[in-house]
């Protein structure tokens, strides 16, 4: 069954979608830069793509979740307790190879993710239940750990926020950390067993019962996941912003849902691929980048994203509703 | 509490169990934890036996308590609105941008509440009328709603309000019996009759129980959501006039994050958070349950995000308890 699914129409159709939001966000581009031609400029676009690039990862462990029909509140949360803790080995042990913690990082999100995913999986809480639960409890771990105290650029190691300044094939590292992962959520996605589990419980998680597929267990993975790049972007947040606290990332978790949502992720689970959650992402990127350009004051930026995200849902629900129509007939027509 | 496990959803004949079992067991648990953490905040200590202080304590949840009622019933009907701290935000700006044109008090008050409604009504709009998903949507004009007051005050702030303004933040009808208080046991006691004892509360329940099955018996189910969906943004535009009143100021920022606090308050009174089940009188005794943790854990000088671990476990163990005992009796 799960073979099969790649076959279907509303994936066809959702491959549409992405073709117009990418149109869209070419066309607002283009639009911008008649008003301002260094927008459109390749240095400019690279620039916004590395602004970005913290959004798209989390988005892509955000929709990995949101297609099992769960939603991870506490990935923000994740980002600030895991950047937080590398932050402070750093700033205390100062001797620790950078690379060694850039792998502590996504391991040490996992371990949170996992708890999550255990919640939900072995006593069957609501993951919204629980993931509201553990963001309040990470954010405030993360003051906890830090007693309250910032750690700032002056504490931490010049390798620790240079890293992902370094500047490959015209890209920084931030950028290509983005690229390598999105690929692997590609590969993850499209080519494994797991991938296709995670789409087809988001699909009809009683057929995938009786495939053989423990609902749960594949729960518990796609939070894991989203746990990993939580706690990746942990360090990757505070070499960017040079900067680590129990603020680090507030209210995080609803821009990357709302990535995902106006990338066509559905809520209801099983709809989303890899380049939707992507260019959900890039969408906020582009507008939060145009504002100051176009002279904007920032002020307004909340308020656009939110009318982007309703915009998007309206129309995302009626393409939606087309697909439900068609799934609908080719089962009458199948029995 | 068999309500809590999504496994139940798929029985379909269970309009009375849930209610019942909500009613009598979960209140009961809760009550419990209330009276454990009065007694422990009484012990740890000195200062918070005091009729003042426990006065000040209901400061920390009324608002938020108000907004919990109309969210249980939303919640019940199997939707959710994430949005409502921002209505309160945009309320409070309405009330601070007509204060510029120099109306008083009732017409402040009038502006505030409906501006809480037409937020709740936009809601329910795009919710039943376009069939879209409560959690999206809400997600959607919560940036909307605060980004409109962000638009209008950037980094300034709406002061200045009139001295009668002040009483329903910070009035008091009788002796440490804060005009707040009273509101919000008038308002549970409304919520109350309104769930359980009439018809419209059935529908509520049925609704989130089987939607469908609600549709096919008669019940106008988006009729009745798009009510509570108002009913959910005039209790926020109620909470934005207390609110706004206690700190005789406005800013972009009030309010941020209340959204989950006032869900959490929801979850915790034993409100289903897939629809369906809930009790108005679980809702209330996990408001005191919260007021009472910050309160004490205030008077102890644990800072405030120290206190979110705090109701974070509380949330999760309380729901997983019963949940652990089921797994080791079995």
């Amino acid at each position: 069954m799960t073979q099969t699914l790649s076959t279907l129409a509303p994936l066809r159709l959702l491959k549409l979608r992405e073709f117009w939001l990418a149109i869209s966000i070419a066309v607002m581009i283009g639009a911008i830069a008649t008003r301002a031609p260094s927008f459109a400029a390749p240095a400019n676009l690279a620039d916004i793509f590395n602004n970005t690039a913290i959004l798209m990862i989390l988005a892509l462990g955000q929709m990995v979740v949101i297609l099992t029909r769960s939603i991870d509140l506490s990935i923000a949360a994740n980002v600030a307790l895991s950047g937080m803790v590398i932050a402070l080995c750093n700033a205390s042990m100062p001797w620790i190879p950078v690379p060694l913690l850039i792998l502590a990082a996504p391991l040490l999100g996992l371990a949170l993710g996992a708890i999550n995913g255990f919640l939900v999986w072995k006593l069957d809480i609501p993951a919204i239940v629980v993931t509201l639960g553990t963001l309040t409890i990470y954010r405030g771990t993360t003051f906890l750990v830090a007693g309250g105290q910032w750690v700032n650029a002056a504490e931490m190691t010049p390798d620790f926020i240079s890293i992902t300044r370094i500047q490959l094939l015209g890209l920084p590292l931030l950028s290509w950390f983005a690229v390598v992962i999105a690929a692997a959520f590609y590969v993850v996605m499209t080519r494994t067993p797991i991938g296709r589990s995670i789409y087809a419980i988001g699909v009809n998680p009683t057929a995938s019962v009786y495939a053989g597929i423990d609902v749960g267990r594949t729960k518990f993975i796609a939070f894991c996941i989203s746990g990993l790049v939580a706690g990746l972007c942990g360090y990757l947040w505070v070499s960017r912003y040079v900067i680590a606290s129990s603020e680090t990332a507030v209210g995080y978790e609803l821009q990357v849902i709302a990535a995902c949502v106006i990338g066509g992720v559905s809520i209801a689970g099983g709809v989303g691929t890899v380049g939707s959650a992507l260019l959900g992402a890039l969408f906020l990127g582009v507008i939060n980048s145009a504002l100051p350009v176009i002279g904007v004051s920032p002020f307004w930026q909340m308020a656009i994203s939110g009318a982007a995200i309703i915009l998007a849902v309206v129309l995302n629900a009626r393409a939606g509703r087309k697909t439900g129509r068609i799934i609908l007939k080719r089962a009458e027509a199948v029995s | 509490m068999n309500d809590q496990t999504p496994a139940t959803r798929h029985v379909p004949d269970r309009l009375d169990n849930p209610l019942r079992s909500a009613l009598f067991s979960w209140p009961s648990l809760l009550l419990v934890v209330a009276v454990a953490i009065f007694v422990a905040n009484s012990l740890a200590s000195p200062y918070f036996l005091s009729p003042w202080s426990l006065s000040d304590a209901t400061f920390n949840f009324t608002e938020k308590a108000l907004i919990a009622l109309a969210m249980a019933l939303l919640i019940i009907s199997g939707e959710i609105d994430l949005s409502v701290a921002a209505i309160i935000a945009l309320a409070s700006t309405a009330m601070g941008f007509a204060l510029q044109f120099g109306i008083d008090t009732p017409g402040l008050v009038a502006i505030g509440i409906g501006t809480g409604l037409l937020c709740g009504a936009f809601n329910g709009f795009l919710v039943t009328r376009l069939g879209l998903p409560s959690i999206v949507v809400t997600i959607g004009t919560m940036s909307l709603f605060r980004g409109i007051s962000f638009i209008v005050l950037g980094d300034q702030a709406y002061k200045g309000y009139p001295e009668s303004f002040a009483f329903f933040g910070q009035g008091y009808v009788w002796w440490v019996v804060s005009f707040e208080f009273v509101l919000f046991l008038a308002a549970a006691a409304i919520y109350y009759v309104v769930l359980h004892r009439t018809s419209f509360g059935r529908r509520i329940f049925v609704i989130g129980n089987n939607a469908t099955a609600a549709q096919f018996s008669g019940v106008r189910v988006e009729r009745v959501k798009f009510v509570l969906f108002c009913l959910t943004g005039l209790m926020a535009g109620i909470a934005s006039v207390l609110l706004t009143s206690r700190l005789g100021s406005t800013r972009p920022s009030i309010a941020q994050g209340w959204e989950l606090e006032v869900i959490t308050m929801v979850v915790l009174g034993g409100v289903s958070i897939l629809g369906g089940a809930g009790s108005i009188v679980g809702v209330v005794i996990a408001a005191f349950i919260m007021g009472l943790v910050t309160f004490g854990l205030g008077l102890l000088n644990v800072p405030g995000i120290v206190m979110s671990i705090f109701i974070g476990l509380l949330l999760i163990v309380v729901i997983a308890l019963p949940i652990v005992y089921r797994m080791v009796r079995k």
